[in-house]
């Protein structure tokens, strides 16, 4: 008779954690293996996460600084009598500016430099601060007369305050280094770094010219209760008929912080990326734990354990480790974004103020949580089927989990997947790709990896040494993790390679033709009647004159018979208005020129006796101003209103560096219309340039001078500063794959180590045990890297032919350094883990093993 | 007496690979309450899948089983799950100890799972009784194959089971140990006055008990009492 209490209900949800507690206990080591693989990529994730919303925070809070106001009224060219009575009408502005690129020559050393003159007037900045050296020459340099010169260009030309710079015909004192200043942009300032002059100068350099590229930005303090999204709505359509616009400090801070969420947004799924793979490794290492817990869960459903009890204890196993994975790699990942204002410093507008993000916070613990749970449940649930038939010896055909079950955790996988790629991406389509990109590149990854397995299996090399065949063997041993590995190495050499070689086929289209026919530099804003005496200074120099461009500003008036202010006014307008508010820089010549293809209409050298003259409009204004051969525009050129039908529409490679134009007029019509040159030579080498620059700049202050060289060499920089960021997140891969190899070393130990010793009880040495140790290792690198590179190169070969339209040379140091450093680094981590298979004594492992 | 379980016209097959095996063909028999009962017959006879369906491991194929007046065949595997955990005590052959749990918390699973406040407590008394109140903090692999029996069969009568299924107990013991260990089986059994159902190819073990019934083929040969008059 029973007498003890049985509990209406059987043993509750502490029994549960109790029972996982216990037995996890026994298994530490495995389950914080699972644990770390999935902290790196929370710890990635977190950080640019964390970081990105303080970015996005300290804009928010600081747009008013990098503005220097709280809204601008800018113009191309001074306001007229509209929108002059517009800015009365707002209080008047406090302080303006007039900005426009040119050469400044510094007689010190004869250097000169492209920058960027800002002439500055009132009270700017409103908000945030000229930052110069010495301080006061913040505002010391206005009385002085004096310039204020950025701090890379002082460097550049060992430039002291006191020191002269020439711009246009004004030569000015060096007042003080500028350090920062509101409204400089960080990849402006590379181009053409700014030096600031005080307004009542700038008459004096002469440089207000015809052509000459003028910003003039007013700026305003808009009183407290001001709605400056409404005002913006209100204002930005009326000023853009009088060819200006508004800017608010919002809506300017609002396109900053997308242009840095999108950079985050790619970081993010990166590191994403290495989340993914993570999870693989948890799925991959849980399959082999629950297959040796399914005995254990039969004893247990023996006692009475129901299905769902014994599934729930290991998932509270998991579910826990997946917690303090995203309790560890959160605090990681909060630590890691310290170093990223330090990094990321030359891309940054200002000093960013960390400061802790909840929304990052909470989505590492969760993503611990859910990935862990959702990756390791295909092999949990097998738990539920597992028959208590099993602890006796009945030999079965063993129950095979409902196809169901396996389709359903799968779709639950991409669901989340596809979810959380759109919370990250905010964009439906992009979301979407991301998931089958993913999708695609794992299947292909793993199917080249089964291929290359079936491979070695039917071509299996019988005449290798013992060592190198067992070794090989040994890829397939039951419970093998080799597929999980190869998938995770590669990935992560897949991706870091993608970079190198697509960073290299950017930069090589970015490269200048080396013959001497092709430009290197250009000279803008040469006026009408400088053109002789420029082109004379060339050829003086034994340079020779490759093109010289006449340029005409105009803008449209009316499309299609529509007039332009009708069109801004239209709100159901489809096309880009973009083409409406646009001064163009028009030229007119009777060919085609290289970086040109006519894909509609017929091209028309001359005008014709009759009609309206035929222009040539790029694909990019077609297809945004919406427009086709036969259509009319009507152009405003300089205050001559000209009829214009589209006569062809032409492709035009703008990754080309040379002059490209949206509009193009026949020859024998636009010649004696006010203009001004661009002019093209090509200097052999940078001494050549730089003596050619001098004498253009003492002749002709007016003329800009880009030297293509130094822009390519700046694009080079650009291009190495992002792809180091790219590189420090896709390593996170190398890194995730790295433990998912310590996890799988550490799961097969055992095995390995009766393996071994087995070996060695048949006659093997120490020696050939560790060479069939190393050799698995070494094929477990070289194939992963191996497969991850050679993918990349199809990829990016396929990238070159049908997306960049470009020649493709593969980089050598994905070949060179990844794969070797890569299987080095597999080899070294899995000989460090296999030093107890290495050292076990065979005596002890057979007594234990009751062998 | 009662019947603690009846089976009539059992059946079972299994697949192996492409052919389906009849393991067990209309076995009928019924043990009254209290009786030691030993299955006896040669390897492939059948005798573990009868033990496995009289338990409630898995459902016949065709007939039915009673146990404890309930007819297992109606039951899902929960329901057959909580009648194991309220009525049925198990030996293995090898031991099937949960190897990540002391000897303690082996013994203790049973009552925890009926929901026993005092399960510890319970537990240690039975490893008392089977002598491993010192060992009871020592995990399966530190124990030698003698003291895990003992330690399994402390887990058997932990919930104070009706019936009691022992399959092979002393299979993979040497005969010394293993006649401690049948000795200890049976004290206990008289002591609970459980049922006992022993699965044996070792025909002094199946003298021991009341009944033994002989299978071949998966057919009953022989089913006949041992007690004389």
């Amino acid at each position: 008779m029973k007498n003890q209490q049985i509990a209406s209900s059987m043993a509750g949800t502490d029994w549960l954690f109790k029972m996982a507690w216990r037995d996890g206990k026994a298994s530490g080591g495995r389950l914080v293996l699972f644990m770390a693989s999935i902290i790196l990529g929370i710890t990635a994730l977190v950080s640019i996460q964390s970081f990105s919303d303080n970015l996005k925070e300290n804009i928010r809070l600081q747009s008013k600084s990098l503005m220097g106001a709280d809204f601008i009224i800018d113009s191309r060219q001074l306001p007229n009598e509209k929108v002059q009575g517009i800015m009365d009408s707002l209080g008047g502005a406090e302080g303006m500016e007039v900005n426009f690129a040119s050469m400044a020559a510094f007689p010190k050393n004869e250097g000169s430099k492209l920058v960027r003159v800002r002439g500055l007037e009132g009270n700017f900045p409103l908000y945030g601060d000229l930052e110069t050296e010495p301080a006061d020459a913040a505002t010391s340099y206005i009385s002085k007369g004096g310039a204020l010169v950025d701090a890379t260009v002082m460097l550049q030309f060992e430039l002291q305050v006191g020191d002269t710079i020439k711009i246009g015909n004004a030569s000015l004192p060096i007042a003080g280094t500028l350090i920062s200043a509101p409204g400089n942009s960080a990849f402006a300032s590379s181009v053409a770094p700014p030096v600031i002059v005080p307004y009542s100068l700038i008459d004096q350099t002469g440089l207000l010219q015809v052509g000459s590229r003028l910003d003039y930005n007013y700026y305003f303090v808009a009183p407290p209760d001001m709605d400056l999204d409404a005002l913006d709505k209100e204002l930005d359509p009326i000023l853009d008929a009088e060819n200006a616009d508004l800017d608010t400090h919002t809506s300017g801070s609002r396109q900053l912080g997308r242009n840095y969420g999108n950079v985050g947004r790619f970081l993010n799924l990166v590191a994403f990326i290495a989340l993914l793979l993570g999870c693989v490794g948890i799925a991959s290492s849980v399959q082999i734990y629950i297959k040796e817990k399914l005995r254990s869960v039969a004893v247990l459903k023996c006692m009475g354990a129901s299905r769902k009890q014994t599934f729930l204890i290991y998932l509270i196993q998991i579910g826990s480790m997946g917690f303090l994975g995203g309790v560890i790699g959160t605090i990681g990942g909060i630590l890691l974004q310290l170093t990223f204002p330090g990094i990321l410093q030359e891309f940054l507008p200002f000093e960013v103020q960390l400061s802790l993000s909840i929304q990052p916070i909470i989505m590492g613990l969760l993503l611990g949580v859910l990935m862990s749970v959702l990756f390791a449940l295909l092999p949990l649930i097998s738990t539920w089927y597992v028959s208590p038939l099993q602890v006796l010896r009945i030999q079965e055909t063993p129950e095979e989990r409902p196809r169901k079950a396996r389709a359903l955790v799968f779709i639950a996988i991409l669901i989340f997947v596809f979810l959380f790629s759109l919370w990250l991406l905010e964009d439906l389509s992009y979301a979407t790709g991301f998931v089958i990109s993913i999708a695609v590149t794992f299947s292909i990854l793993a199917g080249v990896a089964t291929l290359f397995m079936k491979g070695i299996k039917r071509f299996f090399p019988a005449k290798w040494s013992f060592t190198s065949r067992q070794s090989l063997l040994n890829l397939f041993r039951p419970n093998n993790q080799t597929m999980v590995l190869l998938i995770a190495i590669g990935v992560g050499a897949f991706l870091i390679s993608t970079l190198y070689f697509t960073k290299d086929m950017l930069l090589a289209m970015a490269q200048l033709d080396s013959s001497t026919n092709s430009p290197n530099i250009i000279l803008l804003d040469v006026q009408s009647e400088q053109n002789g005496e420029v082109a004379e200074s060339i050829t003086h120099k034994g340079l020779p004159v490759l093109d010289n461009i006449p340029i005409v500003t105009m803008r449209m008036h009316t499309i299609k018979g529509r007039d332009a202010n009708e069109l801004r006014q239209d709100t159901t307008l489809t096309m880009n208005k973009w083409v409406l508010n646009h001064e163009f820089r028009v030229t007119y010549r009777d060919t085609l020129i290289s970086s040109e293809t006519l894909t509609e209409g017929e091209w028309i050298p001359e005008i014709p006796k009759e009609g309206p003259i035929p222009i040539s409009i790029a694909d990019n204004i077609a297809r945004d101003a919406e427009l086709a051969v036969g259509d009319t525009v009507i152009f405003n050129v300089q205050g001559v209103l000209m009829e214009t039908v589209i006569g062809n529409i032409r492709a035009v490679d703008w990754a080309r560096m040379q002059p490209n134009f949206n509009v193009v007029f026949p020859t024998g019509v636009l010649e004696n219309a006010p203009q001004f040159q661009v002019i093209t030579t090509n200097a052999p080498n940078a001494e050549a340039s730089a003596r050619l620059q001098r004498e253009l700049v003492q002749k002709f202050p007016n003329i800009s001078v880009l030297d293509l060289r130094q822009i390519v060499t700046l694009i080079e920089n650009i291009l190495d500063k992002i792809a180091w960021v790219i590189n420090f997140m896709a390593f996170f891969s190398i890194l995730t794959g790295i433990i998912v190899l310590i996890g799988a070393v550490r799961t097969s130990k055992y095995q390995r180590i009766k393996e071994s010793v087995l070996l060695r009880t048949l006659g093997a040495t120490s020696r050939q045990i560790l060479q069939i140790t190393a050799l698995e290792y070494f094929y477990l690198g070289l194939l992963g890297s191996g497969i991850g590179i050679i993918l990349s190169l199809i990829s990016s070969q396929l990238l070159a032919s049908f997306v960049f339209k470009a020649p493709f040379v593969p980089s050598l140091v994905p070949f060179l350094v990844l794969l070797p450093g890569v299987t080095l680094l597999v080899l070294l981590i899995g000989l460090g883990n296999s030093r107890s298979v290495l050292n076990s004594s065979p005596l002890e492992v057979l007594r234990k093993e009751g062998l | 007496m009662s019947k603690i379980l009846n089976v009539d016209q059992l059946g079972k097959t299994y697949s192996s690979g492409s052919k389906k095996l009849k393991v067990l063909d209309a076995i009928s028999f019924e043990i009254e309450q209290g009786d030691t009962f030993a299955i006896v017959g040669p390897s492939g006879s059948g005798k573990t899948t009868l033990l496995g369906l009289c338990a409630g491991l898995d459902k016949p194929d065709s007939g039915y089983i009673e146990l404890c007046g309930t007819r297992i065949n109606e039951l899902s595997e929960d329901q057959r799950a909580l009648l194991r955990n309220r009525e049925v005590g198990f030996i293995f052959q090898d031991f099937q100890l949960l190897p990540t749990l002391t000897a303690l918390e082996n013994v203790s699973v049973p009552l925890e799972l009926q929901g026993v406040k005092d399960a510890s407590k319970q537990a240690m008394e039975l490893l008392k009784k089977v002598g491993l109140a010192d060992r009871s903090h020592h995990y399966p692999s530190q124990l030698s194959g003698g003291e895990q029996q003992r330690v399994a069969l402390a887990r058997a009568f932990s919930n104070r089971p009706s019936i009691l299924f022992a399959d092979e107990p002393t299979g993979n013991l040497d005969e010394e140990t293993g006649e401690k260990v049948v000795k200890l089986l049976f004290e206990l059994n008289k002591e609970a006055g459980t049922t006992l159902v022993i699965v044996t190819h070792d025909l002094d073990l199946a003298q021991r008990t009341q009944h033994i019934l002989r299978l071949k083929g998966g057919k009953i040969t022989t089913n006949k009492s041992t007690v004389t008059s």
